[in-house]
């Protein structure tokens, strides 16, 4: 094939492994024909279609809200505004974050794009057209968009709904030792501090959020087909909210369209088609529009961090300090364990062996959408790791060192597995050194920095950046993590029929990541039954146990292992069954994948599809020992698991426009045992194009009145084909410990550890200390000239 | 208003709005949920159909202007014979992971592969600029419409869903 090639080489065709390995998608076939099942694809006889009001303003009071043309419009059904909704309890509604958040604005608005009323009409364009005909009167009040002016004594109040409040405040948080820490850099050699802003983004999945909620008015059975990468947990929270029977609700989510996290929390527009198929006794259909994701919906980073590092005159790091300014918006509805109002962000240390570390987050409103977890962030460890590897950078830039060699010298050493860090964090397993080093022989680095020597010679712009990340995810152990105070297990059933043909039922959500597959896969490994044998439900609380769902790269180190403990059960179950048939003690026999054998007798056996039959069968039983095959478990799992990864950018700069163009991009992951390589790489490439996209082009930006600037893809920049090169992946494998089959997750990996990478790059290119993202050419130019805004 | 649009082969009827969106007459009247919607502002290319032979964004397109014209879309792709050369593809490089943006970059594939049997990395990039993907970089997107451009024989291209325009 041309120029498309990978560092790694597709291997050769091969048999379809019974087990791990690359195997093809069982979810393919449909989306290749186009027979995906979407929210939006559902039609329902009778059903009718709803449509938002929003906001034009930042912050303003409102003064009245007159719904009477929209009402008298033929198409419209009904029209819902806060009063509708104060009178059944519902115009606010709590946030993952133990705040609330309003459902439809009721005194004031607090951000642009608000929900301020819902119209429910025949169809999608009467009920827009409905929407228009809405009369709000409103008062604008000055804004807060500036989280640095949050905690000024003279700024408005935004959350005035709530009783007593006086500030923006909403928390302080810490984590590390800051007297030790201190001291540290008290006696340092080197200390370099650097202010960085991770900016604004927003994981804009291409299907926006919506759902389809149908409330049966005979039986009182709600069926809320919905974006959602947690189902279970979303009907809970329903039941809380809405004071709906749990039994009687069932959310489905078929097929999703990406989510990256945006698509975790309950948005007022799934509550007011819940709402409006109470109120007209149809199913009611919602999805919102872009602007509407773009501008409403979960936006992800907005953290202003103040990073200091010191170290030795040697290069050797002692300590890292940080302060962070987080923007949360106007309602904190933040979707992280509740015990860590920052996610994950302490594991700023890094993949660095360090003698103290302290940081200090500080969280505050603004009149902006709600959210800031998101965005395959696992946790805000990209904030972390975008800290980290741009204060290592910083350092290696003061001491006149070598990124990569001043890397290598401080990273954790293979022994040092378990690794308490200075935080709290206790890493797993991992072997950095021979990662790093298999980046700089895929990438070439030596070469690579005298090419860059050349090129400076002669004026040209080339810049080579690194990242070594070190990702906490599968959250999380019970007695530490919960959502709501939902604990964050996750339970698994796997039933294996008379024939041998298995279904598994999980928890977790597929957004693309292929669970139909990599669940089968396991199933497989620990069974022998063929992955095609196995099916894979998922997507609907009728049909699947309890769960947390899919988000923080859990799917793997959380379900993963529940799907490995459940078929370990009916493997020990199909061990005493194989007794009874072959007439020996089950400590006689030996597995070998797909059957037990006798010990010193391999042709004396039965296959786990015979032993299935027998469990269903008439064949006499131990006491008790009840018949068929099947099992349930919860996996709580004792630790999170961190996958990690050695990343090298290769960037050229346009001297005279600031235009950057990503070369090359290396990438060595370890995600632990690999499941199915195929998409574990899939995964890699899918967060590296992220990395790129938030590095160079991704903005959600405000102008001072608090209008959203970036409400389109004509103004929410991504990466195309073109801005994007052919990724080069490598691999190491260091299994989890504590994991049963070993594997750590990669959902999230490249987005946590590309953009640092990226900006490394750039910066490396240019010769400037720190610019923040999206290194736009125009930013980029004013960096290169001292900070002088570039010529329009 | 009334509208005459010949779908994947099949002449469709329809009457519609004058605001009607091709995506939608697709999707809501046909049942053709295959296509996809992602943006309203021709920036993401989830709605791309072929529309006499040529990919369009079928969320800027009016049913009315796409009356008296050929549309193929993702249910047109496979033929008598089995799946399309660039559907395999997709299935055989891992080119598609949510698979929402899917249908329409399979339908600019086949137009590029039409016009250019043997297209290079770059050209296959150019020849989806239009469009995004959220999950898998591209890479693989790119491998997967080489993968049909080798395989030209797997599967049936049916002729006359592929050709240019009808009265």
């Amino acid at each position: 094939m041309t120029a498309v090639e990978e560092t790694v080489p597709a291997p050769a065709p091969e048999e379809r492994p019974i087990g791990f390995g690359r195997l093809k998608r069982k979810e393919d076939p449909r989306f290749v024909r186009g027979k995906g099942h979407y929210v939006d694809d559902v039609q329902l006889p009778g059903m009718l279609h709803g449509a938002v009001l929003r906001s034009p303003y930042a912050h303003a009071r409102i003064l009245s809200i007159d719904t009477t043309a929209a009402q008298a419009h033929p198409k419209v059904k009904a029209v819902i505004t806060g009063a509708t909704l104060e009178g059944l309890g519902l115009a606010w509604m709590p946030t993952l974050s133990m705040d609330t958040q309003a459902v439809l604005a009721t005194d004031k608005v607090r951000f642009q794009g608000q929900e301020v009323a819902f119209v429910v009409a025949e169809d999608h364009y009467a009920a827009r057209d409905a929407v228009e005909l809405i009369d709000v009167e409103y008062e604008p009040l000055p804004p807060v968009i500036d989280a640095r002016r949050a905690l000024d004594p003279d700024t408005p109040v935004i959350r005035d709904d709530q009783e007593g409040r006086t500030d923006n405040h909403i928390f302080d948080w810490e984590a590390g030792d800051k007297a030790a820490t201190d001291a540290v850099f008290a006696g340092a050699d080197v200390v370099v501090s650097q202010e960085m802003l991770y900016p604004r983004v927003h994981p804009a999945p291409l299907e926006t959020c919506g759902c389809v909620a149908w409330m049966e008015p005979i039986d009182g059975k709600l069926t809320l087909w919905c974006t959602t990468q947690a189902p279970h947990a979303h009907r809970t929270l329903y039941a809380l909210v809405a004071g709906l029977p749990e039994h009687k609700i069932r959310v489905i989510a078929a097929d999703i369209g990406g989510g990256f996290g945006n698509k975790v929390g309950i948005y007022p527009g799934y509550v007011c088609a819940v709402v409006g198929s109470i109120v007209t006794g149809k199913p009611v259909k919602w999805v919102e529009d872009r602007s509407e994701n773009l501008m409403s919906t979960s936006f992800a980073r907005d953290y202003h961090m103040r990073g200091e590092i010191a170290a030795t005159a040697d290069g050797r790091i002692l300590a890292v300090r940080v302060k962070v300014l987080a923007d949360h918006g106007a309602f904190n509805s933040t979707a992280q364990p509740t015990k860590y109002p920052a996610g994950f962000f302490h594991i700023f240390t890094g993949s660095y062996d360090l003698e103290a570390a302290h940081c200090e987050v500080t969280g505050v409103y603004t009149n902006k959408a709600p959210g800031g977890v998101a965005y395959a962030c696992s946790f805000r460890v990209t904030e972390a790791v975008y800290l980290i590897e741009r204060m290592v950078d910083c350092l290696a830039a003061e001491l006149g060192a070598d990124p990569a060699e001043l890397r290598m010298k401080n990273l954790i050493r293979p022994e040092q597995f378990p690794y308490q860090n200075k935080t709290g964090w206790e890493y797993d397993s991992g072997d950095y050194p021979t990662c790093l080093r298999k980046a700089m022989d895929i990438a070439g680095y030596e070469e690579l920095r005298r090419e860059q020597a050349e090129k400076r010679a002669r004026g040209e712009l080339m810049g080579i950046g690194l990242s070594f990340f070190t990702e906490t995810v599968g959250a999380g152990p019970r007695k530490h993590m919960d959502i709501l105070g939902l604990g964050m297990a996750d339970g698994c059933e796997l039933r294996v029929h008379p024939t041998g043909k298995a279904v598994v039922r999980i928890s977790v959500q597929t957004q693309g990541q292929g669970h139909e597959t990599t669940f089968a896969q396991i199933i497989a490994e620990e069974l022998g039954i063929p992955p095609e044998d196995v099916d894979v439900v998922h997507g609907d609380t009728d049909q699947t146990p309890f769960g947390l769902g899919t988000y923080g790269s859990r799917s793997t180190p959380v379900s993963g292992a529940a799907a490995a403990v459940v078929a370990r059960k009916v493997r020990d179950k199909a061990r005493i069954i194989a007794g009874a048939m072959l007439e020996v003690s089950p400590e006689d026999l030996e597995w070998e994948k797909g059957r037990w054998f006798v010990k010193g007798d391999p042709g004396m056996g039965k296959t786990i599809q015979e032993i299935a039959l027998a469990a269903h069968g008439s064949l006499e039983l131990p006491e008790g020992v009840e018949g068929h095959l099947e099992a349930t478990t919860v996996y709580n799992p004792p630790n999170l698991t961190y996958p990690f990864g050695a990343y090298i950018c290769v960037v050229d700069v346009d001297p005279g426009t600031g235009v950057v163009k990503v070369r090359r991009f290396i990438a060595v992951d370890d995600c632990g045992t690999r499941i199915n390589p195929m998409i574990i790489e899939g995964q890699v490439h899918g967060g590296l194009a992220d990395g790129v996209g938030m590095a160079l082009m991704e903005l959600i930006s405000f102008d001072e009145d608090g209008n959203c600037l970036s409400g389109s893809f004509m103004d929410y920049l991504l990466p195309s084909a073109l801005e994007v090169p052919a990724w080069e992946l490598g691999h190491t494998v260091t299994p989890s410990p504590h994991h049963p089959i070993g594997a750590k997750g990669i959902g999230e990996s490249a987005t946590v550890g590309s953009p640092p990478a990226v900006v490394n790059a750039v910066l490396d290119a240019i010769g400037v200390r720190h610019a923040d993202m999206p290194l736009t050419p125009g930013r980029v130019w004013q960096a290169m000239h001292g900070g002088v805004e570039a010529p329009q | 208003m009334r509208v005459t649009i010949t779908v994947n082969g099949e002449e469709r009827v329809g009457e519609v709005e004058a605001r009607h969106l091709l995506v939608r007459f697709l999707r809501d009247d046909l049942g053709l949920t295959g296509t996809h919607w992602g943006c309203d502002t021709s920036n993401c290319g989830t709605c791309v159909v072929l529309l006499d032979g040529e990919p369009v964004k079928s969320c800027t397109v009016l049913a009315a202007m796409a009356s008296g014209h050929a549309v193929r879309t993702v249910e047109g792709l496979e033929g008598a014979a089995g799946l399309d050369p660039v559907q395999q593809g997709f299935i055989e490089e891992h080119g598609l992971q949510c698979g929402f943006c899917t249908p329409g970059m399979m339908l600019t594939a086949r137009a590029l592969l039409d016009k250019n049997p043997d297209p290079s990395e770059q050209e296959i990039r150019e020849a989806i600029s239009g469009q995004l993907c959220r999950c898998t970089g591209y890479l693989n997107i790119v491998r997967a419409v080489r993968w049909a451009a080798e395989h030209p024989a797997v599967g049936a291209v049916d002729a006359n869903v592929t050709a240019g325009s009808t009265p």
